[in-house]
């Protein structure tokens, strides 16, 4: 059949079945994304005769003869629309994966559609961000669709567009500068993990198991080896006898090795129990559902206090301490029972005493890119993986350990990464493509789908917590006893960073006299938990913080007032419940200040009317974090420059929309007083630099930009110190040939710094919100947010400011929506967008964003980490406005409208 | 996403065509079949070569949408139609999960014929007395109420073979005066509860619940209820059940409190 994209006669066949969206990206056309595959999430969306579609849901022969109009075809050749131009500008994009979908849609709305915010939330429902938290998405597509050609005032496009601004505008740091990248990225034209793949790549389809827990008796690949395309069929008779954990830190021995990439025995719903290879990833899907596997079924359970009683089913009967499981006996993958004093006394004893267990559910991350890995041999023999990671370095040394290669034989690299937070701190895909690609002797992909993301990735730990908390009438904090069981699911990848992390800074920013802390960690035959932003944190703050506003409720006393007598403050040991921390240190402090801006700015009017009827009630909390993970993040960076006075900056760490790579570039501007368009970047490649632990922990800035500082300023103390002292504009040349043979790379001055980053600073965030809660159906509506950030000095205001709306708007889906849930086999229930409800634009308020005036002694500039912690005090906030509004204390996220309205019919 | 299992694909062009081979089934707007895997499906048979979009008012003032008709086209029309209960064809296309895009492509008999619980074009012909052309496997034609085609969430009463070739929707009740609430569990989520209910001219009454129970709940009046004995009916209606999308209790409370204002509305 004929048909056209973006102006260009095409002819091809499509297969029978086949979607639109897996036709032209066959076709080359790339930009259309794949999000969900199932039209819920918009990131395929293109124009068909200029209606917009998703491609995903539209058979490909109904294109036949007709116009098809992608994101990289909006603008005429190789321009951009004017809504492509505003979300450039605008910053309406921070991992950018959804944003070409978002274009193609909002390129078909008119100035009325933007006219009022509901009208146009309503419109774009059918697009998702799981990043932004909709704030500058909203605001770059009504100043695009504004309608005046002139623009609308305070808009980008009024002023010239940034690429055209005079040169010599200041790009360093502290500039609201957007990345580099934002033309191509909203047209599609940057390419992410699946847009460019090596010639010839075969494809990997997954057998899941569909019991919670089985032994394999045998598995018959026959009729799936005779079909068409098939390439291999590999069992656990093919995969590498050897133990692992998929969740990556840079100590190996952090997770406990329980894992292998193919098992005898499967432990969840979805587990890979075989992988099919073939030609394309159709015959691979129809091959693998021929695959014959006889199982034994095993007892299972699924609730994790069910899980440590005595008789429970055992998991990892096998492992033992050495492994880094604490009691498979019990299940008990991590524990921990310490405490300071004797609280049940200091309880007796208080004034008032507040008890409650609150649970947490399980999260996706709901990245909009899913996981999936290409795994090749190349030409110098290395076998190299182009995957979808925050952490290559951590993956690479983990892969060749697993396959028992050396490291310096391994390559791993990221292209752009659409979204982690968390997710992709893991070797979910890599470790498989990889053995594949080995059997077969061709380039392997093997990319997820969304339902593979709910079932076969992770979750947020779920979390039962138990507080205890007294106070004297005064509301100074006398006793605090925090009890946490959380759920690791199959397997105990992170299960014990999460817990004692999550137990870490939400206890120790409080000084109590006494404090007890009992965790542990526990197997269930669930999807597995892993690393999610916060980094269990949020689950045990979200307790604790709906404890302390419990007490402050009993004792009449303001809540704001409540943290600011109670938390640590400079000179204040940190202590948890043992021995007072030695890595931590009060590199600078903003609560206070937090706390002030905080209440100032929820004094602010309703930004949205409180319906008539509904109860009206405010809230806050407040979180600390730690400003990177302890006992060491490693980072290598180097910087060059030529004659030309180019530079070229190398860092290990992974863009997934974090905007590390934007503040990168700005670095090197301030240091060298250069534009950033002079500035390139080689990133998450381990080719590009010797080691990087990756970019978790929100290390991003704090670590690996200040390494790169470090290495910018090693390399202006060369320049300098062979060079005439001379004013006026550098001659880079003369500089170039001055500096030392030490800092000679061929043509180019160089200098390269490593940073084993040990010390580490605190951070603070306080949320508020004032909601109306209607009783009568459980609806919750966010009338003003705000949230405060102790960011130190902030390097980019308008990349920084989008990291603590877009974690509020998880937040918010945490708190209100969100929930992957388990059915009575151990199955998810809802693996698919239309049933897991990410927040669309309309669910998404504005929250007002305030800055402490810190800056710190340990990060670049005074910068500190800003990237996980808005997230964390965002349900707890929630829930204390929901109790305030209607005097039940909600117990368990997410508040969603049903357990609100069940909450209230008591 | 791509059908993997899907080996032919052919256009119906006429009525013989409608008669399926094991493993096909007929494909209208695509958007749910193309929305998760299908296993077992081989064939597809698309209904788009019929035509089947009219969308007309016939002499008696009935108005006549063809199966094929995209609900996007539905509510534009009923955008600017002046009808008394045009409106609410409006609402019930808003009421869907589906953004603009989905509805573009989405149609009215599709909808209907999927029978899930929180099909708003049912609600719709439900509320409004619509009938159902079917033309069944066996090439008899039946007049079907629409309210009565869901058998369970997601299940219809429609044998293999049948098609819906088009509904009717009667003039008394075009003339009627609507109303419409909606309720799920985030503000454009798939419907937990829909009600909707019309005022016959004559003062009779209809109200209806969907989304909220397996099946369509109809419940008649020969005059506009109280709000005491609209939230005793909708508490005593069958059907209500729990699935991600809401709890049987919550959706039931939230069914009677909801249909009381429709009620309201109306009165």
């Amino acid at each position: 059949m004929t048909y056209s994209v973006n102006g260009t006669p095409v002819d091809a066949a499509p297969a029978p079945g086949q979607s639109l969206r897996t036709f032209l990206r066959d076709a080359g056309h790339v930009e259309v994304k794949k999000g969900c595959d199932s039209g819920d999430c918009g990131a395929c969306s293109v124009l068909l005769d200029g209606q917009a579609v998703h491609a995903c849901l539209t058979p490909a022969q109904r294109a036949e003869g007709r116009d098809v109009t992608t994101a990289a075809g909006l603008g005429g050749g190789d321009g951009l629309t004017e809504v492509q131009e505003a979300l450039a500008d605008h910053a309406g994009f921070q991992c950018g994966f959804c944003t070409p979908g978002m274009a193609v849609t909002a390129s078909t709305l008119t100035s009325e559609d933007v006219a009022n915010p509901e009208a146009l939330a309503q419109r774009m429902r059918g697009n998702l961000c799981r990043c932004t938290g909709y704030r500058p998405i909203r605001e770059a597509l009504t100043h695009g669709l504004c309608g005046s050609g002139e623009g609308c005032g305070g808009c980008a496009r009024t002023l010239g567009r940034l690429d055209a601004a005079p040169t010599g505008e200041h790009t360093g740091v502290g500039a609201s500068v957007v990345h580099s990248a934002k033309d191509r990225i909203v047209a599609g034209r940057e390419p992410f993990t699946f847009d460019e793949m090596p010639a010839d790549t075969a494809h990997l389809s997954v057998v899941g198991s569909p019991h919670a827990h089985a032994r394999i008796v045998a598995i018959d690949a026959s009729a799936a080896l005779a079909m068409d395309g098939v390439l291999a069929v590999l069992t656990h008779e093919d995969a590498p006898d050897v133990l692992y954990s998929t969740g990556r830190h840079q100590h190996r021995t952090d997770d406990p090795d329980d894992t292998r990439m193919l098992d005898t025995v499967v432990r969840y719903i979805g587990q890979r129990v075989a992988v099919v290879i073939a030609d394309t990833k159709r015959q691979a899907d129809l091959a693998a559902s021929a695959v014959m596997v006889e199982y034994e079924v095993l007892p299972h359970v699924l609730d994790p206090e069910a899980a440590r009683a005595p008789g429970a089913p055992l998991l990892h009967p096998d492992r033992t301490p050495a492994d880094r499981v604490a009691d498979a006996a019990r299940n008990v993958v991590a524990t921990v029972h310490e405490e300071t004093g004797d609280v049940e006394e200091a309880l007796a004893a208080s004034a008032v005493v507040t008890d409650g267990v609150w649970s947490t559910s399980r999260v996706s991350h709901a990245q909009l890119e899913t996981h999936g890995a290409i795994a090749w041999v190349a030409d110098d023999g290395r076998l190299t993986v182009r995957t979808s990671s925050q952490v290559p370095f951590l993956v690479r040394d983990e892969l060749a350990r697993v396959l028992g290669w050396d490291a310096e034989r391994v390559r791993v690299f990221t292209a752009r990464v659409g979204g982690g937070f968390g997710g992709k701190q893991e070797m979910f895909c890599e470790d498989i493509a990889a053995l594949a690609t080995l059997a077969v002797g061709r380039p392997v992909a093997y990319e997820m789908t969304r339902e593979e993301e709910f079932t076969r990735t992770s979750v947020r730990h779920p979390m039962r917590v138990r507080v205890r908390a007294g106070a004297n009438i005064g509301g100074t904090l006398t006793a605090l006893h925090v009890d946490v069981l959380s759920d690791t699911g199959a397997y105990g990848n992170h299960a014990v960073g999460v817990m004692f992390h999550g137990c870490h800074e939400s206890i120790a920013v409080y000084r109590a006299p006494v404090k007890r802390l009992d965790a542990e960690a526990v197997y269930t035959n669930n999807v597995p938990s892993g690393a999610f932003r916060g980094y269990g944190l949020g689950q045990v703050i979200f307790a604790i913080e709906s404890a302390m506003d419990e007490l402050a409720h009993d004792l009449g006393l303001d809540p704001f007032e409540m943290r600011r007598l109670n938390a640590v403050r400079p000179g204040d040991p940190f202590i948890v419940a043992g021995a007072p921390d030695e890595d931590l240190k009060f590199g600078s402090f903003g609560l206070d200040e937090c706390l002030d801006l905080a209440r100032e700015e929820l004094a602010g009017p309703d930004d949205v009317p409180a319906p008539e009827g509904w109860a009206v009630g405010e809230g806050m909390a407040a979180s600390m974090i730690a400003t990177l993970p302890p006992r060491g993040h490693v980072a290598v960076a180097s910087i060059s420059v030529g004659a030309d006075g180019r530079f070229h900056a190398r860092s290990g760490t992974a863009e997934f929309g974090n905007g590390t790579t934007t503040v990168h570039t700005q670095i090197v501007a301030e240091v060298f007083g250069v534009p950033r368009s002079r500035v390139r970047l080689t990133h998450a490649d381990t080719d590009a630099v010797k080691h990087d632990t990756g970019a978790f922990g929100s290390t991003g800035i704090v670590v690996a930009g200040k390494a790169l500082h470090a290495a910018c300023v090693e390399l202006r103390e060369a320049l300098l110190a062979g060079a005439d002292a001379s004013d006026g504009t550098p001659d880079w040349g003369a500089l170039v040939a001055g500096v030392d043979p030490a800092h000679r790379r061929g043509d180019e001055a160089w200098a390269e710094a490593f940073l084993d980053q040990r010390e580490r600073s605190v951070a603070f965030n306080v949320q508020a919100f004032r909601v109306a809660v209607r009783p009568d159906t459980g609806e919750v509506r966010i009338l003003r947010s705000v949230q405060t950030a102790d960011a130190g000095v902030v390097m980019n205001p308008q990349q920084c400011r989008g990291q603590i709306e877009g974690g509020v708007a998880q937040g918010i889906g945490s708190a209100l929506y969100e929930e992957v849930m388990i059915d009575e086999r151990g199955a998810v229930a809802n693996p698919a967008f239309r049933q897991y409800r990410v927040p669309q634009m309309a669910d998404v308020p504005l929250t007002h964003v305030r800055f402490a005036t810190t800056a710190d002694e340990l990060g670049p500039y005074g910068a500190k980490s800003m990237s996980e912690s808005p997230y964390n005090p965002v349900a707890p906030a929630l829930a204390n406005a929901i109790r305030r509004a209607v005097g039940v204390r909600p117990m368990s996220i997410p508040m969603s409208r049903d357990r609100v309205w069940r909450m209230l019919q008591a | 996403m791509d059908l993997a299992g899907v080996r032919t694909m052919r256009t119906a062009s006429g009525r013989e065509d409608l008669a399926l081979a094991p493993g096909e089934t007929f494909m209208a707007g695509a958007t749910w079949l193309y929305s998760e895997p299908q296993p077992g499906l081989t064939g597809l048979v698309d209904l788009a070569g019929l035509g089947w979009d009219e969308l007309e008012l016939t002499m008696p003032g009935d108005l006549r949408v063809g199966a094929m008709t995209t609900i996007g086209d539905l509510a534009a029309w009923a955008h600017r139609s002046d009808l008394p209960a045009a409106p609410l064809m409006h609402q019930c296309a808003e009421s869907l999960l589906a953004s603009f895009k989905v509805q573009a492509a989405a149609t009215v008999g599709g909808n209907v014929a999927k029978s899930y619980a929180a099909g708003a074009m049912v609600a719709m012909a439900a509320t409004l007395d619509g009938v159902a052309d079917v033309w069944r496997a066996d090439g008899s034609v039946d007049e079907v109420p629409v309210a009565d085609i869901p058998a369970d969430n997601g299940v219809s009463h429609l044998g293999h073979g049948d098609a819906i070739r088009a509904i009717t929707l009667p003039s008394a009740a075009l003339a009627a005066r609507t109303a419409h609430r909606r309720i799920a569990l985030a503000q454009h989520g798939r419907s937990g509860a829909l009600l909707t209910g019309r005022r016959d001219t004559d003062g009779s009454c209809v109200l209806v619940i969907t989304a909220a129970t397996r099946v369509p709940v109809v419940l008649r009046y020969t005059q506009v209820p109280t709000a005491d004995a609209v939230v005793a009916d909708a508490l005593a209606a069958p059907g209500y059940y729990t699935d991600p999308l809401g709890t049987a209790d919550w959706r039931r409370g939230v069914s009677a409190t909801l249909l009381a204002e429709v009620a309201e509305e109306l009165a």
